[in-house]
């Protein structure tokens, strides 16, 4: 996979991740063509596109569009699994995600897709296995957040 | 301290965290970009503080405005500091940041090396993961170069999480840096058996990948998938071994066979995913047609996804089994009516494979009928291209009937709107001259084309269309012979509307024009009509100058000559002399087709070498290629100015002898008719094959605007015709060849090659050079990034290829003092490390060794300095602190990193610590020593103390109190095998000259036997660089500096650089903390400040070496510096001189 975006309806980026390094204009240049052909597709048509020498697949989740850009080998139906499983990663998460959970929790969504993707391959395909390790990156977050305000509140008494 | 943490925090709670800022953005719809850009001088206030959660903090905000669209290069540095942070909340958003923002051309990616190092070997596995994830998205060839080996340890890590990461990472890290393929599949290969289904998976993943090239270093891999294959119940990694297999069996087609049966079964019980996958696999017909079948269930499923791809693997299928697909065509052409565009496009695709000589009509007529259906221009278009493709695939194969084509051409020009005119163009042109049958019927039509101008170039601004009044003009000047009414292409051609028409069609428009009026006249001559002919140049004059006028130098210049010539031929008209065999004489001989790879074809004669001076070269660097250039341009101009006619009659022929002589001895030149034999010799079916006559059974002109349509019926009745013949001729059992067009004389009756082309056409292959080069290059794609991962598994490891351990370079220094015969060993092992790392490293690089060997001979000496006073010391564990200068720690570690890891070298080398200097940026004379101690011993180490003999310039910063003989104790201990930094101030006065430092360090060694005190003399050398903050500038704000005038300036020029000017520039600024203003190609500007407000500027240039063979390939580099202090520029340029000349 070379990369990923997610936007929104009225296309508005929300996350990006890119397995090739490019720089900041072509990305800009790559994310505004791909948001506007894919935001003119019709519901009804296929999932699939072709773009430059590579295979677009998103997919549309309530107002967010999920959409991959793939190589000319690589097979379309596991993108759209990935996708489908990134979702249902970020449903179980965030407790039946929307749009609002992805842009104030950035972040978490990068963090998830991180520990699901990595360099544009499936990591791990186990949805508990994936949880499980942000969860307990998260608990390390969190004692290193409670240590570090713990010792703040201390000093403020002492 | 304490207070300033509070400080800190209290500040904290009236930052904006992100959740702040997002929704203040949401607030703030309308004036956005202010917001943000208030949001941004915050961040940047945020940055500046020490607290790193607050930078944590506004990374994490960047991060965000990165997305958004905002450039954050700028923070790439905070961005490192925040990615080193010990704590994880902390590291995580920096390595979030860093993935987002860096790519390969971001400076400071190179100062992450050893961070990232750090992260790698964390005891904690989700800071070893952090480092994983981030290192995938900003992997450069030297930190994959240098990290290859830490990831491959990691590969056998104890946690499955980290392996799976390691492995997948090795596959980018493959891509950057080739060599560490090799030495690193073997482990790669053990963990197709891994215990974890992950790191299987992973494993599988990255072998399929690397698949993609030289597949048969996979194959022995081949029962070990099967069997994976046939156990696994994991649908993604099947998937991947299917596709691994799609590579590995045209290899070997034993293997297709023994995939059958696992497959059918994977068909049949998961047939979304798997078939089309299989479908690569070329294996038996059976399968196909199984294959197929599927297909066309999915293709007729209601789910567009599924209909898409069912297409999609059709035509993978088509490729090699065309037959098999054929039945399908009714199917396919019922995808054309799709609402989809994408399903549509899939099936012009397919439809493209499917033609044949039979059905070509057909399938066109109905792509014709879509093209009038189509809404949407860009669709429009790809059948526009896809009609085209279509029928000139491999030459024409399929065509049978060119005045149909022709037609179909002409068709297409009414379309509105069509970006692809200059197609219609081409292939316009490119049936003309190669069809020479054609000519009079092409000629008819592009007459009535240039007739009906009006109606495609109405809107000529609005679309492409017009392109073909180029090819119509040049069909109808060029053929004119075949013209019928040529009076009246004349007089259409030179309507005023022409010159709305662009500017280089209005000059083929003027330069055809004479060709035209050139057989005209020879026709009007011939006939005696002088009058007429008198007319006619008569009308030439009185319009030529409405081109003459023209905007266009092109067309003004052919106008304005060819008025002349007609005034001329009418001055000789007027004199009653004939003219028209002179004029005709200009555009004599016939233009063949070129093909397009000819001018790369023609072979470097004998004895040429293209690289060598003509003239002594230049001592100005600017004219490198430009050389070679102007030879083809002065030819181009030559060709050009031959083309127009001359007014001079014995100027005329003299030239166009000469013309005949250049051309005849040219070989890019296109050959007038007479002998051509010679050249077609090696190219079959040209001039040999005989022209025959038109079969006059279709009308050669059609009344009003073709219709292709009556082609087709027209072609039907043929064909039907023809069968009747051939069936009768069957009964008489005749079986006699029928001509040369029947390739073979085959029974089936319908099958393709019974049906005969309408017209017998010699379609002229395209002109090559004699003895072009063969052409099996053309092919490879010099930019596939996939190209590197060609490399033979097979071998056996060399010596040369194991994976670049990172070690310290001075290790191998450290020697037991106790005797002199370890030192007379490691003197001998050393020559063959050194030739070791000669080879694995590129020859270019040989030089630097050569340096580094000269340092580590001077360290040589100092040690053995050390030792005589060390020599009284408990020899069992004495400790040595052995210390690098900036420029010396620049050659240890290609990346400029500074940490280290020694060799585990026998004998009692305790610690190696090594520092870096950094300009303080609140202190306008101060610099902080950061130095880095590791206890490579067994025992203890404490009470460590750190002195220095303070010079008038530079001195230590002790406590209040403290007299300038009492140490500085080190705040912390150290535990064997453990390393830690300690921080030293130092205060300077003047900071124009590097200086140097004595030290010591003292320290208490304890261990079961008991403690001894010991201590350690060191240098501490304070390059001027490491007086300098990288400071960015922008260019105007860095003009403006230059134009001040009160820099002093200075400049040096290194020779013999061989590393590419991008990586020099990073080394630049690397090691002396100067950051890139501007680069324009192989020149660059960069600017960096002094922690006194010197301001440094400096212009590197690279200058490649002309005047010597021997330094071909090899560049200098020249470097103009300006500084406000004379004797720092000095300093800085001797300093910069001695890192660029290591390059």
């Amino acid at each position: 996979m070379q990369f990923m975006l997610l936007f929104s309806r009225q296309g508005k980026l929300r996350l990006q991740k890119w397995y090739v390094p490019l720089s900041d204009k072509e990305k800009k240049k790559i994310t505004r063509e791909l948001v506007q052909t894919v935001l003119a597709r019709k519901p009804k048509m296929c999932s699939f596109l072709e773009w430059r020498d590579l295979k677009i697949v998103y997919k549309r989740y309530a107002s967010l569009y999920f959409c991959c850009a793939i190589e000319d080998q690589d097979n379309e139906l596991i993108t759209l699994e990935i996708i489908h499983r990134y979702v249902e990663l970020l449903d179980k998460y965030f407790g039946s995600v929307c749009e609002l959970d992805i842009i104030f929790n950035f972040e978490k969504a990068y963090f998830i897709l991180d520990e699901f993707l990595l360099g544009g391959e499936v990591q791990e395909t186990s949805k508990k296995n994936v949880l499980k390790a942000i969860e307990q990156a998260d608990l390390l977050q969190e004692v290193s957040k409670l240590h570090f305000s713990g010792q703040c509140i201390s000093m403020l008494y002492c | 301290m304490a207070l300033k943490m509070v400080k800190g925090s209290i500040d904290r709670m009236f930052d904006k965290n992100l959740q702040d800022l997002v929704r203040g953005i949401r607030n703030h719809k309308e004036d956005e970009a202010k917001y943000i850009s208030q949001c941004i001088d915050e961040i940047k206030q945020e940055l500046k503080q020490d607290n790193i959660a607050v930078k944590a903090n506004a990374v994490c905000k960047l991060t965000y405005l990165q997305m958004l669209g905002y450039d954050i290069s700028w923070a790439a540095f905070n961005i490192i500091e925040v990615m080193s942070a010990s704590k994880f909340t902390f590291k995580r958003i920096g390595y979030l940041a860093a993935s987002q923002c860096f790519h390969e051309g971001t400076d400071v990616i190179m100062l992450t090396t050893n961070q990232i190092r750090k992260d790698l070997s964390s005891p904690n596995q989700y800071d070893t993961g952090v480092a994983l994830t981030g290192l995938s998205c900003f992997v450069t060839p030297d930190l994959a170069r240098d990290l290859a080996n830490d990831i491959m340890t990691l590969m056998s890590h104890t946690k499955p999480y980290i392996r799976k990461k390691a492995v997948l990472i090795m596959y980018k890290v493959f891509l950057k840096y080739p060599e560490s393929l090799r030495p690193a599949f073997p482990r790669l290969k053990e963990k197709l058996e891994d215990p974890d289904p992950g790191v299987q998976s992973a494993a599988v993943n990255v072998i399929c990948e690397l698949a993609r090239r030289n597949p048969k270093n996979y194959l022995s891999l081949a029962p070990l998938f099967f069997k994976l294959m046939t156990s696994s119940t994991n649908n993604w990694v099947l998937i991947k071994i299917i596709k691994l297999f799609g590579a590995l069996t045209p290899l070997e087609p034993r293997l297709g066979k023994k995939l059958i049966e696992p497959l059918t079964n994977l068909i049949h019980s998961t047939i979304l995913r798997t078939t089309f996958q299989a479908s690569v696999i070329s294996v038996t017909w059976s399968f196909f047609q199984l294959c197929v079948q599927k297909l066309r269930i999915l293709i007729e499923d209601s789910d567009q996804n599924l209909k898409y791809l069912g297409l999609l693997a059709m035509s993978k299928i088509l490729k090699t089994h065309p037959k098999s697909v054929q039945s399908h065509k009714d199917l396919i052409l019922q995808c054309l009516d799709d609402k989809d565009e994408s399903i549509r496009l899939r099936a012009l695709d397919l439809l493209y494979g499917m033609v044949s000589k039979k059905n070509l009509m057909e399938i066109v007529k109905k792509l014709m009928i879509h093209v009038d259906k189509a809404e949407g221009t860009t669709y429009r278009d790809e059948l526009l291209t896809k009609i085209i493709d279509i029928c000139s695939q491999s030459n024409y194969q399929y065509i049978t009937n060119f005045e149909w084509y022709i037609s179909i051409l002409v068709e297409l020009t009414r379309l509105e709107g069509t970006r692809h005119g200059h197609l219609i163009a081409a292939q316009m042109l490119d049936v003309a001259i190669r069809v020479k049958a054609i000519r009079r019927f092409a000629v008819s039509q592009m007459a009535m084309l240039l007739d009906n101008a009006h109606l495609i170039a109405s809107n000529a601004q609005r679309n492409g269309i017009c392109e073909v009044l180029y090819a119509a003009a040049w069909i109808c000047g060029e053929f004119s012979e075949h013209l019928e009414e040529a009076n009246q292409t004349l007089e259409a051609m030179l309507r005023p509307k022409v010159t709305t028409l662009p500017g280089h069609i209005q000059a083929v428009y003027v330069q055809n024009m004479v060709k035209l009026y050139a057989s005209i006249l020879q026709q009007k001559e011939q006939s005696g009509e002088k009058e007429a002919a008198q007319e006619i140049t008569q009308l030439m004059i009185e319009r030529l100058p409405q081109f003459v006028q023209s905007a266009d130098l092109e067309v003004q210049e052919r106008a304005s000559c060819i008025l002349q010539l007609i005034k001329y031929i009418q001055k000789l008209q007027i004199k009653e002399v004939p003219v028209a065999e002179e004029v005709i004489a200009l555009f004599a001989g016939e233009l063949n087709p070129v093909a397009p790879k000819a001018q790369k074809k023609v072979p470097v004669p004998e004895g040429l070498d293209l690289d060598a001076w003509i003239n002594e070269p230049p001592s100005d660097s600017e004219s490198e290629d430009e050389k070679p250039k102007t030879i083809f341009h002065d030819e181009e101009q030559r060709h050009s100015r031959q083309k127009q006619p001359e007014i001079d009659e014995e100027e005329l022929a003299r030239r166009r002898e000469a013309r005949k002589q250049e051309q005849a001895n040219n070989p890019f030149y296109i050959k007038s008719s007479p002998s051509p034999q010679k050249r077609y010799q090696d190219t079959p079916g040209v001039e040999h094959i005989p022209v025959v006559q038109i079969d006059l059974s279709v009308p050669l002109k059609v009344p009003g605007m073709p219709m292709s349509d009556q082609y087709v019926k027209l072609e039907e009745e043929r064909r039907h015709k023809q069968k009747l013949e051939k069936d009768k001729k069957k009964k008489k059992q005749k079986k006699e060849k029928r001509g040369k067009h029947h390739r073979h004389n085959s029974l089936h009756t319908e099958s393709e090659e019974d049906i005969a082309p309408a017209h017998h056409v010699d379609i002229i292959t395209e002109e090559m050079p004699e003895n072009a080069l063969p052409s099996d290059e053309d092919d490879k794609d010099p930019n596939d990034p996939y190209k590197a991962l060609d490399i033979d598994l097979d071998k056996p490891l060399a010596d040369s290829e194991k994976l670049p351990v990172q070690r310290h370079r001075n290790a191998e220094n450290l020697k037991s003092p106790d005797s002199e015969a370890p030192l007379a060993e490691k003197k001998s092992k050393k020559p063959k490390k050194k030739e070791k790392k000669h080879k694995e490293k590129e020859r270019e690089k040989g030089k630097k060794k050569e340096k580094e060997k000269k340092k580590s001979s001077k360290h040589k000496k100092k040690k053995h300095k050390k030792e005589k006073e060390e020599k009284s010391k408990d020899k069992k564990k004495s400790k040595k602190k052995h210390h690098h200068s900036e420029e010396e720690a620049a050659e240890s570690v290609q990346n400029g990193t500074l940490d280290d890891e020694p060799l585990p070298v026998s004998g009692s080398a305790l610690a190696t610590p090594t520092y870096d200097i950094q300009g303080n940026l609140q202190n306008d004379s101060q610099v902080t020593v950061s130095v880095i101690l590791e206890n490579k011993s067994t025992s203890f180490l404490k009470s460590m103390e750190l002195n220095v003999l303070d010079s008038l310039n530079t001195k230590m910063l002790r406590p209040e109190g403290a007299s300038v003989h009492d140490g500085i104790p080190v705040p912390f201990q150290l535990p064997p095998g453990i390393s830690n930094e300690a921080q030293f101030v130092f205060t300077l006065q003047s900071i124009v000259m590097a200086q140097k430092l004595k030290g010591t360090l003292s320290f208490i060694v304890k261990n079961d036997e008991g403690s001894t005190h010991e201590k350690l003399d060191f240098k501490l050398h304070f390059s001027c660089a490491s007086y300098l903050i990288t400071t960015p500038c922008y260019s105007d704000a860095f003009a403006k500096l230059l134009e001040s005038g009160d820099l002093h300036m200075s400049s040096i020029k290194v020779d013999g650089i061989s590393i590419s000017f991008q990586h020099l520039l990073a080394k630049i600024c690397f090691h002396h903390h100067f950051s890139v203003v501007e680069r324009v190609d192989s020149c660059a500007s960069m600017y960096s400040r002094s922690i006194q407000g010197h301001h440094v500027c400096l212009l590197v240039k690279k200058v490649r070496a002309l005047s010597e063979r021997s330094s071909w390939g090899q560049n200098s580099v020249s470097v103009d510096g300006k500084c406000s202090d004379a004797t720092l520029l000095g300093n800085l340029l001797a300093e910069m001189k001695e890192t660029l000349s290591s390059c």
